[in-house]
């Protein structure tokens, strides 16, 4: 029996092309596509007729135009005459300055809080974790208020400032402390300082390489910090040590002399610290847990000093698993600094509702802000995540 | 050979340490070398400098009752002023004599929290007890309807609108989670772009921009002639801003099924439908409920923003009773008030976030 040639068996059919699933794919996402646009659309749509009918301008035009408010404070040059432009830019400098601050003392003293979780001393380790479950437990608009009534209602007039220590004034204008007085000596401290930090570096680097090739060990650790202290130290000497403080002082009714922050500022600040420090201390405590009990004893095995035993062996290992969560509680911190509006410090929201609220543009104004933080955490998010390759796990 | 070491009499020396006992735990556990020593000194020396005048502001120089705030002006809390105001700050503008229904509002909430935590009580059944405790809450606050007199939305205040805020917000805001999540792993790139660029538009903003954007651009959207109720705009912002985060909790556990899973469910002949419905969201589901747990809680305390478009909260009604003439300045006493509701809900809900993170560890644990 021969079996019939190839070309006479009935082809096995092609299934129809509506159930192929590279033709439905494309169907499935021709749909979504139109679905979306079309909304799209019609909310635009509706957006435009009604803004017509309102006679608002779209565009961005206004940017341009007079502002004419004040602003409480301010980083950068600003008068009302000047443009909205100007004022956005003023409350961008705003958020970065507060949202820099809070994460810079937020980290440094969530770690020393959630170290302290860890401490073998059961007062210190019960302390941190009442603060931490009481302070992440209560909402941050909450605790700005709070801090804010404190500040501005419950803070005496000037004229009774508090005096926590000398030359500082907590008074309901805010808070009083003395700077230096502007010398030209504070340039040169200042550079001999980025000299140092460059010495410093450059001295760890070469006793590390020295290390390794001769095993011979360089205090690099102490010449660095001698180099970056020492060396604007005897500049300072070298500038006559120019001692001069701007002390606050009372004048009629207010300060004069001396720097000042607002209490909306230092409100605002208290409140993102607080409220951030108590999950970045449990981030890092958590870190620290994660790397086993194990780890720390082979380093004792192998003679490592407890310092050292944290800096080569523990730390490297904790960062991995702090660097991730530590990043989205940066962004929150930055993010959350927007709740200024509640209490009045002028940030860009606050500064954008002003305009929003005077000029009507409120859709260029919420699409400024949006673009504005999109930037911020998308900067964020690139810079951890380029230290988190930096400190991530090297597999072979 | 013989051991002689049990002839020789010990050496006279000092008793070891107590190993037991309050003495010995003191010793180990608060002066356990100088570094210890130093801290607990310095922590209690801390604590004595707080505690007394916090107590005595609290409990010792407080008012407990005052007919006005003057009357109560001193150096203590004024504990009067809550007393005057409580109703006030849970309940706000809610028609006075009919403030039952709120408070029966807020005992649903609690009832249907707590049987949330019973898990004996099947999905299906408790998708059933929530839309049912939905629709009492809303039969509860509008009213119009078994003799309840009608009360419009801008007269919800207080607690209730909190948790109508959240326990709402949560409950439509985990279907579109769910789908974004699923967009965002989805082959098709068209839907995945979409799906992300929602999902990091959404996370890269504050709520705050999201709260404005509702409140002002949602009237905008609509055809001209319509309007959308204030409380129902913050609706809509809290269900797309919890979406985008939730979308990523659920991505979390969609991405710690095995691939075998999905494998084995195509090697069945299972439509994607089939296997994402049977197969992988019911694995994935409950592996997160501990991260959707903390989300919630999240999404309880930034319900307090609201009071930047205008709705009055809990925050919002305690800071309306503060602009009272007769009992101005208040602030703490209000605050503290306020901080101890929303502390408890949340510390307990944590709690419960932690308890079931350490059953689940316990099932995976080797």
């Amino acid at each position: 029996m021969t079996s019939p040639p190839i070309d006479a068996m009935p082809r096995p059919s092609r299934p129809a092309f509506w159930r192929d699933p590279a033709v439905r794919g494309i169907a499935y996402q021709v749909l979504f596509v139109a679905i979306v646009v079309a909304a799209g659309w019609f909310l635009v749509h509706n957006t435009l007729v009604n803004l017509g009918r309102q006679n608002i301008a779209t565009g961005f035009g206004f940017l341009g135009r007079e502002a004419s408010f004040a602003i409480g404070e301010s980083l950068i040059a600003y008068a009302p005459s000047d443009t909205y432009a100007r004022a956005f830019l003023v409350g961008l400098v705003n958020t970065l300055y507060v949202a820099i601050l809070g994460i810079v003392l937020a980290t440094i003293f969530g770690t020393l809080i959630g170290i302290a979780r860890l401490s073998r001393n059961w007062l210190v380790a019960n302390l941190s974790l009442v603060y931490v479950e009481t302070f992440r437990n209560i909402p941050l608009a909450l605790q700005l208020l709070f801090w804010w009534s404190l500040l501005r209602a419950g803070a005496p007039a000037p004229r009774q400032a508090w005096q926590p220590l000398p030359g500082f004034f907590v008074s309901n204008r805010g808070v009083e402390f003395p700077v230096p007085q502007s010398n030209p000596a504070h340039l040169w401290m200042f550079l001999a300082f980025v000299v140092g930090l460059a010495g410093a570096v450059g001295v760890s680097r070469w006793a590390k390489r020295r290390q390794i090739a001769t095993g011979a060990q360089f205090p690099s650790g102490r010449v660095g910090a001698g180099l970056i202290v020492g060396l604007p130290l005897l500049v300072f000497v070298a500038a006559g040590a120019p001692m001069a403080l701007d002390w606050p002082a009372l004048k009629g009714f207010n300060f004069a002399g001396g720097s000042a922050v607002s209490p909306e500022f230092t409100a605002l600040l208290l409140g993102l610290i607080i409220y951030t420090a108590s999950f970045i201390a449990e981030i890092v405590r958590a870190g620290i847990l994660s790397v086993s009990w194990g780890q720390t004893e082979a380093a004792s095995a192998l003679g490592l000093k407890p310092g050292l035993t944290i800096r080569l062996v523990v730390l490297p290992q904790a960062l991995r698993v702090i660097i991730p969560p530590i990043t989205s509680q940066y962004l929150n911190l930055t993010k959350n600094s927007s709740l200024a509006v509640i209490i009045g410090y002028p940030d860009l929201v606050s500064i954008a509702n002003t305009t929003m609220n005077q000029t009507g543009q409120a859709v260029e104004g919420i699409a400024l802000i949006m673009a504005v933080y999109l930037a911020i955490s998308l900067t964020i998010a690139l810079a951890m995540n380029l230290y988190n390759r930096a400190v991530a796990l090297v597999e072979r | 050979m013989t051991d002689t070491t049990q002839d020789l009499p010990l050496p006279a020396g000092r008793p070891p340490p107590v190993a037991a006992g309050p003495v010995a735990w003191v010793r180990a556990n608060l002066f356990g070398g100088i570094a210890s020593t130093i801290l607990t000194l310095a922590a209690a020396s801390l604590l004595a400098v707080a505690i007394p005048p916090v107590i005595r502001w609290a409990l010792i120089d407080a008012v407990w009752r005052a007919d006005s705030g003057r009357a109560c002006r001193g150096d203590g809390a004024c504990w009067a002023f809550i007393g005057e105001k409580l109703r006030f700050i849970l309940f706000g503008r809610f028609p006075y004599a009919e403030q039952w229904r709120p408070l029966l509002v807020v005992v649903v909430f609690i009832g249907l929290l707590l049987a949330s935590c019973d898990r004996r009580l099947s999905g299906r059944r408790l998708i059933l007890l929530w839309l049912a405790g939905l629709a009492v809450v809303g039969m509860l606050m509008w009213g119009g309807i078994l003799g309840m007199s009608y009360v419009p939305t801008d007269l919800w205040n207080g607690l209730p609108l909190t948790l109508i805020l959240a326990v709402v917000g949560m409950a439509f805001a985990f279907p579109l989670a769910i789908l974004l999540a699923l967009g965002r792993r989805s082959q098709l790139p068209a839907v995945r772009a979409i799906c992300v660029a929602y999902i990091e538009l959404i996370r890269g903003v504050p709520l705050i921009t999201v709260l404005f954007m509702a409140s002002v651009m949602l009237p905008l959207f609509l055809p001209t002639g319509m309007t959308i109720d204030k409380l129902l705009r913050a609706q809509v912002a809290f269900i797309l801003f919890a979406a985008a985060y939730l979308a990523e909790v659920v991505r979390g556990g969609l991405q710690a099924i095995p691939k075998g899973q999905i494998e084995a469910a195509d090697a069945l002949g299972l439509s994607y439908s089939q296997r994402t419905r049977l197969i992988v969201l019911p694995q994935a589901l409950a592996l997160v409920i501990p991260p959707l747990v903390n989300t919630f809680i999240g999404t309880f305390k930034d319900t307090s923003l609201v009071i930047v478009i205008g709705l009055f909260d809990l925050l919002g009604t305690a800071n309306a009773a503060l602009t009272d003439a007769n009992w101005r300045g208040f602030y703490a006493e209000a605050y503290v008030f306020v901080a101890a509701i929303y502390f408890t809900f949340c510390f307990f809900m944590s709690r419960y976030s932690q308890m079931l993170e350490r059953e689940f560890n316990r099932g995976r644990r080797r």
